[in-house]
């Protein structure tokens, strides 16, 4: 298909889950011009570099659209901008759609458990590349979790000593081993990443205990701050689903800055009873 | 996008025509964000959407014109309270999308 170059190179990179930012002129001259852009290529001096292909039809206009849809693509936005015909600030002569097409975030899921499952099919979605992972390999099996991009045996310090440095503020990591053996070092190798979301699953009783754990462990205020702990919105869920969307709706509204009853800031019993 | 490869691929392996409208901008209450997207071939055929349903099948009629002539277009929907059965979103926002052929 070398007669749609741009398409080709774009269904490709959406296809691999790659990061790539499309720029359409949809007014001005050169209506229908396209700036394909994939970050990620080392660039001169180690500078973040990026892959090129076609142009909106002037030389700066190219450069000023090319700094702009990275950034957009790094934030994980879409929208038009307004530029002059020369790529000029607070000019209107020509209009850029600028589209993000970020890779799915990720969510990584702690305890191979009866909540893990339920989690798991609600993250896939809401478009979250999950990964499974517990330190007893006769629960971290594929065949438990057949939803899961990945299930990993592994200490979760291991795995996020692994993972960690690719985590930002999309994606979120899920803690429900509610056991201090796991929960610990869970909880630490978390907090050392850019991980936008800790949330740590446990009664209220658990989460006294662990973070009186956690404080011992060295964890300071403004670690103990970042976890949404006990784990989901005070819907009063009582099912592993219910509680599934309890937790993906606290993800939601954290990230939209919605003033949603967390259980982590009340002291009341966590499961309700039906009316 | 992303939902549309499979459909988009199949309609050019059999050398359809094709045209795609991408939501860039709302305005107020809009179902759908910024790149969402909706793909009509020369058939008629439809993958994905760009609104809860509202304005799809105006938008195929601006998508087979834009496959006729080859020309690219910017087309808004917005809620209209004084022809009852103008096409618009229910909601009150309004949706601006560009609509071009798959040539690219």
């Amino acid at each position: 298909m070398t007669e749609r170059p741009i398409f080709t190179a774009l269904a490709e990179a959406i296809r691999a889950e790659e990061p790539v930012a499309l720029a359409t002129v949809v007014e001005g001259p050169h209506a229908g011009a396209k700036l394909l852009l994939r970050p990620g290529v080392a660039g001169e001096g180690g500078t973040q570099g990026h892959d090129a292909l076609g142009t909106l039809g002037n030389a700066d206009l190219d450069r000023v659209v090319t700094r702009d849809a990275l950034g957009e693509l790094a934030a994980g936005r879409s929208g038009v901008r307004h530029y002059g015909e020369k790529g000029e600030a607070r000019e209107e002569a020509v209009n850029v759609f600028i589209e993000s097409f970020a890779p799915p975030p990720q969510m990584l899921i702690f305890g191979a458990v009866d909540f893990t499952g339920a989690l798991t099919r609600v993250a896939r979605i809401l478009g979250y590349r999950v990964t499974v992972c517990d330190a007893r390999e006769v629960f971290a099996t594929k065949q438990r979790f057949p939803m899961a991009h990945d299930v990993v045996v592994s200490w979760p310090n291991t795995l996020l000593d692994a993972v960690g440095p690719s985590l930002g503020p999309r994606d979120a990591v899920c803690i429900l081993t509610h056991d201090n053996k796991f929960d610990v070092p869970a909880v630490i190798s978390s907090l050392a990443t850019d991980v936008g979301y800790i949330g740590v699953m446990g009664s209220r009783k658990t989460h006294d205990n662990r973070t009186a754990r956690l404080i011992e462990a060295g964890v300071d205020e403004a670690g103990l701050a970042r976890l949404q702990s006990p784990i989901g919105l005070d819907i009063g869920a009582r099912t592993p689903e219910e509680t599934a969307v309890s937790i993906v709706a606290e993800i939601i509204a954290l990230h939209t800055g919605r003033d949603a009853p967390q259980l982590k800031d009340g002291a009341g019993p966590i499961h309700g009873v039906r009316a | 996008m992303k939902e549309l490869l499979n459909d988009l691929d199949r309609w050019a392996a059999k050398g359809h025509r094709i045209a795609i409208a991408r939501v860039v901008d709302t305005d107020g209450s809009g179902p759908r964000e910024p790149g969402a997207a909706m793909a009509v071939n020369d058939e008629g055929e439809v993958a994905g959407s760009v609104s809860g349903g509202c304005v799809e099948g105006a938008v195929v009629v601006e998508a087979l014109e834009v496959i006729e002539t080859g020309d690219r277009r910017m087309v808004s929907f917005g809620y209209s309270d004084d022809e009852a059965f103008a096409v618009g979103l229910t909601c009150g926002g309004t949706i601006h999308l560009f609509l071009e052929p798959l040539d690219w």
